[in-house]
């Protein structure tokens, strides 16, 4: 569907070297699939995004949307619709307006336009809201209307730009399961960009992890969570352990990465010998589970996650443990 | 976004005002208020000694111009002779010609201009902005004679379009200025969302527009006082009886040898009203827009 070739972005700043947003990045995202553009603010993702829709231009690489160059198309002729971090809605307009307005641009007959716009509140549940201001809608509602006006016109790519950054989490895990919802009945391709990786891992069909600039690792969520290729994959996916080769008697240039919620923590007593031996520095306690913070012998640091929990207190002399299958080696 | 937060500060005020009532009157309180009320009499004093005087006769005038009319000195006669002897109607009429379309002429062509500076980023962009501020520094009146020259040259001297060709000219460069700080604020995903649906400038540049509002509220309101109190362009550009404005009309009333007070404080009472109305209706909008224009 989209097709990103070693596409590089640098911006030009008025006195110090040009800022390069880009480096070298390329991808390529399915038909019908929920992609996620995954990093920390900073990392190159809206950028990206804005070059797919045709906002800004590539320094160099090349950008194919089904098939054919859209270096030359100016983001209106590009089959791609934006849903933007503010909702951009028209404060003066009604919900209705807003939603025909990419079609009335168009010149769709009259006809069209009404039917579109009722399936595409319908397909929002705001069916009742067609004739309000945004202004008169909450944040939630008026993030529902910003998603049905990108998809009246029904372009073949919708781009979401942190599109739930700035509702509540309650609303938020709504939404997600809502933008799930509409991607699979609509069967448009969806690529949201998104800084939360838990969002990341609840809708996407694929990630791709970035930082300054660069795709570290494209995958499934679970191949991501479960084989992080990298130290910065790995610890921005969901919380892991970097543990020096060292500190657990192996190849000092390695690294070690266990997630917490693999090791298991049991006291020393137990006769268990596991990976090493340390105390327990802290104890919090997070409802359904319990995390505990073990300083090992060599010095260094993991937590680990578990539920229940066994009746450990802050100071016991602890074994940690965890199946060999679990983690991951990575060189230094 | 913007209207409801104005029903919100509606409600609030007054209750902020009850509750500051309750508050006992310290000494800052009471050097505060002394303060204000100075400067309201200042503000306000010299409008009403005109208002009081243009209702009294002239001998009543000057043997107390600060009593307020009485029976015995109430007259009505000033604002008689200002419709009878004077040329009021039609000086009225071309003052809100030349205004009118002063402020329309400045709107639209500042908008247009303050808009097209914010979204294209192209290189002359800063200079020409630059010639806008430096549009502010100049006194138009510096250039008078060249003016006259024009206008001598285009057949415009002594008609009504002079003096709002020459107006729209003076009012342009705050205009711009402020209306740039205005878009300024108007965020990028607007555009852009309007712009992808494939809306053209112009439509975009309507879209905009709405949330500038506040600034167009200031910008008329900026560029209607100084028009319409001019006096200097009208007694060059359009001295004849036909094409008097009011400032210049009200010049009649003064002799060389004796003025007809009652007449002329009735005429520059009359003078003013429209702008009292104007700002009545607009001052909300007004000051929110300067100040918003000015502090960013």
């Amino acid at each position: 569907m989209i097709d990103i070739q070693s596409v590089s972005k640098s911006f030009v700043t008025r006195d110090a070297d040009p800022v390069h947003a880009l480096n070298d990045v390329s991808l390529e995202i399915y038909d019908n699939e929920f992609f996620t553009l995954l990093g920390p603010s900073g990392c190159g993702k809206t950028t990206l995004l804005r070059l797919i829709a045709g906002f800004e231009a590539p320094s160099s690489g090349a950008i194919r949307i089904a098939g054919s160059d859209v270096a030359a198309l100016p983001p209106q002729k590009r089959s791609v619709n934006t849903v933007f971090q503010s909702y951009a809605l028209f404060p003066h307009m009604s919900v209705a307006e807003n939603v025909a307005f990419g079609l009335e641009m168009q010149n769709a007959p009259k006809s069209l336009i009404d039917e579109r716009v009722r399936e595409a509140l319908e397909m929002v549940r705001l069916e009742g809201f067609a004739a309000r201001r945004p202004a008169q809608l909450s944040g939630g509602q008026q993030q529902r209307v910003a998603v049905a006006r990108a998809l009246a016109p029904k372009p073949s790519v919708l781009l979401l730009d942190e599109p739930l950054s700035a509702l509540d989490l309650k609303l938020r895990k709504g939404m997600q399961s809502e933008l799930k919802r509409l991607q699979r009945e609509t069967g448009i391709t969806f690529v949201l960009v998104t800084h939360d990786q838990e969002e990341a891992l609840a809708m996407s069909d694929r990630i791709a992890v970035m930082r300054s600039g660069d795709v570290l690792q494209v995958g499934t969520p679970r191949d991501i969570y479960d084989n992080p290729q990298d130290r910065f994959v790995a610890d921005f996916i969901g919380e892991s352990n970097l543990l020096p080769g060292a500190a657990l008697g192996r190849d000092p240039a390695k690294t070690i990465i266990v997630r917490p919620e693999h090791i298991v923590v049991s006291p020393v007593a137990d006769g268990a010998k596991g990976h090493a031996r340390g105390a327990v520095s802290a104890i919090t306690f997070l409802g359904s589970d319990t995390l505990y913070e073990v300083v090992l012998e060599e010095g260094a640091k993991l937590h680990s996650r578990s539920r229940g929990g066994a009746a450990l207190a802050t100071g016991d002399r602890v074994v940690v443990d965890w199946a060999r299958a679990v983690e991951r080696e990575l060189a230094n | 976004m913007s209207a409801p937060d104005l029903r919100i500060s509606d409600l609030t005020i007054p209750a902020a005002r009850r509750r500051q009532d309750r508050e006992p009157w310290t000494f800052e309180r009471i050097i505060v208020h002394a303060l204000l009320i100075v400067f309201v009499i200042l503000a306000i004093g010299p409008v009403l000694i005109v208002i009081i005087n243009s209702l009294k006769t002239t001998p009543a005038i000057f043997g107390g111009p600060f009593d307020l009319p009485t029976a015995k000195t109430f007259s009505l006669e000033g604002y008689k002779r200002v419709f009878t002897r004077g040329n009021f109607i039609v000086n009225y009429r071309n003052s809100l010609v030349v205004t009118v379309t002063t402020i329309v002429l400045t709107v639209v062509l500042s908008t247009l201009a303050a808009f097209a500076l914010v979204e294209y980023r192209v290189r002359v962009a800063s200079l020409l902005a630059g010639l806008f501020v430096l549009g502010i520094m100049l006194p138009i009146r510096l250039g008078t004679i060249p003016l006259i020259q024009m206008m001598l040259a285009w057949k415009l001297m002594d008609t009504l379009a002079a003096l709002i060709l020459v107006y729209t000219a003076m009012s342009i460069p705050i205009a711009v200025t402020l209306m740039v700080t205005y878009f300024r604020t108007v965020p990028t995903d607007l555009k852009e969302a309007a712009r992808m649906d494939g809306a053209s400038e112009l439509r975009t540049f309507w879209i905009v527009l709405p949330l500038v509002r506040p600034g167009l509220a200031a910008v008329a309101a900026l560029t209607m006082l100084p028009v319409w109190n001019d006096l200097w362009f009208p007694l060059i550009l359009a001295p004849s009886r036909q094409n008097q404005t009011v400032t210049l009309g009200v010049q009649q009333f003064v002799g060389q040898f004796m003025n007809d007070y009652p007449a002329l404080l009735a005429a520059l009472t009359l003078g003013a009203v429209p702008l009292v109305v104007l700002f009545t209706l607009f001052s909300r909008q007004f000051i929110s827009g300067l100040s918003k224009g000015y502090s960013k």
